[in-house]
């Protein structure tokens, strides 16, 4: 694997290895010597446009287990809050001598842009792009499902005929792209829920049914529930005209919770607004799967790090650096 | 107007096919066509050999941006007009989006007199409507009508003349003078943030949309304020089927509209945004391509009046990086007619006549600038191009003549190559090779 930019372009069994190998550092990940040596030697850089604590906590703590350089370069304070521009940055990295770049950038695309400019040879680790993408949270939540549903029996089966109801502001969610894709290629059966307002204008191409009532939704069932987290600063600009209103129609209030059937699980990428899209009792749960999700999402970015790390490259992935 | 150059000298065009129709030599003298017809010849006259060319008037350009003066960095009316003729352009109307805006009389002869200064084609003003684009008050129209450069087109291109009562007051009030208002059909509201046109790419993509609406709802109601009021409207890069639709439905009416399209919005579409390549990045935003088919029937039946380039340029760093923080806008000069060849004449759309009337006798027409897009007749200004139709090959950054290489075309197989570009009988591109004036 030369990098991941996406989900939209994973093939099924790229996928499958990346979960599969998942598992296996997650079964490290309960030694309790937790560090392995096989990134011994990498640089990996923590390139972050946009804060994200959880997000760069969760690629620094993959990074380390793994025996990897890290070094987090982040924008506030440094030379990308002074107009530096990517390019630059870029080079730099090149300079240093990065074998992988996470980045996380507020711009759609940045992540492409690093990988496919020739300003750098390292691999590129898309840890989230504006409204675009975020490749390792959809693997986490896959891996999330698949490890609820499966338990020990996990290794190399997908989510054939698994029902995925995602729930929010699907338009400014790189999270739900991310798992629309992701979960049609695994054959989950992907169902979105959200204000008309916050579903993109066109959707004709995405493998999804689209509903705008959640009640209706939870009627017909679903095997996972992933709630999006809503930002308020959304009433300003007409999406929904108040927090009351979105989380009466949209939120997982105990009432929802209550309908689940037995099985049913409820995802949530954090951070949480309790109270707004998901209710106290949905996150404290014992469907919830947040804190699940988080320790699955160390696992999964030990795992894409090792893939595009550890292996041998293909000599058709060299790339001359310009 | 630009002096007649080339005056002394003679030249002998043998054999060029007019507007693609039978072949004639054409005697060019003293800046005029002198003589059309047959084996003609003339003592100590230069030949050049058209066999196989067509010829055209020189094209004329009714959108550019030549970014002098304020942004030297991406053009100058001297690099801009050199690529206007390696283009075959006779004639081109420069944007007043400059730094100082062209809102004054001073600026518009300004911009005037460095294009006669360069040489390479006449480089007509266009005259802000507001007062620095800013689409509050309206700008010294009449000072630009009456001044040296004679300005009749204005426009606040690049941004919307939103308000509809200035709006009103713009059309209404330029009819003093025969002008007209080239409006940038944008609404602001419906397309703030705006990257990419709104549908399915833009939603896979994650780019924030630019709904054909927000085009759409503007040219409505500006043709309904033309009606109204009786007055001449020009609608920018008009890019989207529904656009085309409703200029269509208002010529019906007997509204005074015309309508230009650029060259990418006949060739390219939004896919090919998938790669975030910011070269494609453009606003009015590349369509679908139900749009492209649309705008190329619009084209083709008249709705449509012109091809205007929209030509932008911008130096490398504005677009070698992240999409959202791309400047939107390609380079066109020097690409227009072969695209033009691509999608409108290598398809049966248009003849090669009809790409005579569409790039260069009505965008002369309309921006009422005498002495351009005139036909290939004696008596006329010589200016024109000569085309090789049969050429074929990638197009390429040696194509390029401006200061700014930011082409969506690189690499691209186009027909056609521009061989002579004649201004006023001084030749500008001999053989293919664009010429050093005033040496």
């Amino acid at each position: 694997m030369r990098h991941l930019l996406d989900t939209k372009t994973l093939a099924r069994e790229d996928a499958l290895r990346i979960l599969d190998v998942a598992e296996d550092m997650a079964d490290t990940q309960q030694r309790e010597m937790k560090k392995l040596p096989a990134l011994r030697g990498k640089t990996v850089v923590n390139l972050f446009f946009e804060d994200s604590t959880r997000t760069r906590i969760s690629f620094e703590a993959a990074a380390k287990r793994l025996s990897a350089d890290v070094i987090n370069f982040s924008a506030k304070g440094s030379s990308l809050s002074k107009g530096e521009s990517l390019q630059d940055t870029a080079q730099t990295l090149q300079a240093m001598g990065a074998d992988a770049v996470v980045i996380r950038h507020g711009a759609s695309g940045a992540p492409r842009t690093l990988a496919t400019s020739g300003w750098i040879s390292a691999g590129v680790v898309n840890a989230g792009d504006g409204t675009h993408e975020h490749p390792t949270q959809a693997l986490l939540d896959a891996f999330t499902i698949r490890k609820r549903r499966f338990g020990a029996d996990s290794r190399g089966r997908d989510l054939e005929g698994l029902r995925v109801t995602i729930v929010g502001d699907i338009l400014h969610s790189r999270v739900a792209r991310s798992n629309v894709w992701l979960l049609d290629t695994l054959g989950a059966e992907v169902t979105l829920v959200a204000p008309p307002t916050l579903v993109p204008q066109d959707v004709s191409a995405w493998p999804v049914r689209v509903l705008y009532d959640l009640d209706d939704a939870l009627a017909e069932g679903a095997d996972a529930l992933m709630m999006l987290r809503i930002q308020l600063e959304r009433m300003n600009a007409a999406y929904f005209p108040t927090e009351r209103e979105y989380s009466r129609r949209w939120g997982l209030d105990p009432r929802r919770l209550t309908s689940l059937g037995a099985d049913s699980i409820v995802l949530h990428p954090g951070p949480m607004n309790r109270g707004l899209e998901i209710s106290a009792e949905a996150a404290d749960s014992a469907r919830s799967t947040v804190l699940d999700q988080v320790t699955n999402g160390v696992s999964v970015r030990m795992a894409a790090l090792y893939l595009l790390l550890a292996g041998e490259r293909d000599a058709d992935d060299r790339e001359d650096v310009r | 107007m630009t002096p007649q150059q080339g005056s002394g000298t003679v030249l002998i065009i043998r054999g060029a096919r007019l507007e693609g129709g039978d072949a004639a030599d054409l005697r060019i003298e003293d800046g005029v066509i002198a003589e059309v017809g047959h084996g003609l010849s003339a003592p100590g006259a230069s030949v050049a050999d058209a066999d196989g060319l067509i010829a055209l008037p020189g094209l004329v350009d009714l959108h550019t941006h030549l970014r002098e003066p304020g942004y030297e960095a991406s053009e100058t009316v001297l690099t801009g007009s050199r690529a206007a003729a390696a283009g075959g352009y006779a004639a081109v109307f420069a944007m007043p989006n400059t730094s100082p805006v062209a809102d004054t009389a001073g600026v518009v002869e300004q911009e005037l007199a460095l294009g006669e200064a360069a040489g390479y084609v006449h480089v007509q003003p266009i005259g802000a409507v507001t007062v620095g684009q800013r689409g509050e008050r309206l700008a010294e129209l009449g000072a630009m009508a009456d001044s040296r450069a004679r300005v009749r087109v204005f426009s606040d291109d690049g941004f919307c003349v939103w308000d509809p009562l200035i709006m009103r007051r713009a059309l209404e009030y330029v009819k003093a003078f025969d002008g007209v208002i080239a409006q940038h059909a944008q609404d602001p509201r419906l397309t703030e943030g705006a990257q990419l046109n709104e549908g399915a790419v833009s939603a896979e993509l994650g780019l924030a949309g630019w709904p054909a609406v927000a085009e759409e709802s503007i040219i409505a109601r500006d043709v309904l304020l033309a009606e109204h009021v009786g007055s001449r409207l020009h609608v920018c890069h008009l890019s989207t089927a529904g656009s085309v639709d409703i200029v269509r439905w208002a010529k019906k009416r007997g509204v005074h509209v015309t309508a230009e399209v650029t060259p990418h919005h006949l060739l390219l579409t939004d896919e090919l945004a998938r790669g975030y390549d910011a070269r494609f990045k453009v606003n009015p935003p590349l369509r679908r391509e139900e749009d492209v088919q649309a705008v190329r029937e619009g084209l083709a039946d008249g709705t449509i009046d012109i091809v205007a380039t929209d030509h932008a340029p911008h130096p490398a760093e504005a677009k070698a990086c992240e999409w959202q923080a791309a400047a939107n806008g390609m380079v066109g000069l020097e690409s227009a007619l072969r695209v033009v060849h691509q999608a409108m004449v290598e398809t049966g759309l248009l003849e090669w006549a009809d790409v005579a009337r569409v790039m260069s006798r009505t965008p002369a027409r309309i921006g009422r600038l005498d002495g351009y897009g005139t036909p290939l007749e004696p008596g006329a200004p010589a200016s024109l191009v000569l085309y090789d139709p049969s050429a074929t090959g990638p197009f390429t950054a040696a194509d390029l003549r401006g200061r700014s290489v930011n082409s969506p075309y690189l690499g691209r197989e186009l027909p056609g190559s521009v061989r002579w570009t004649i201004h006023r009988g001084a030749v500008t591109v001999r053989d293919g090779e664009l010429q050093e004036l005033g040496a």
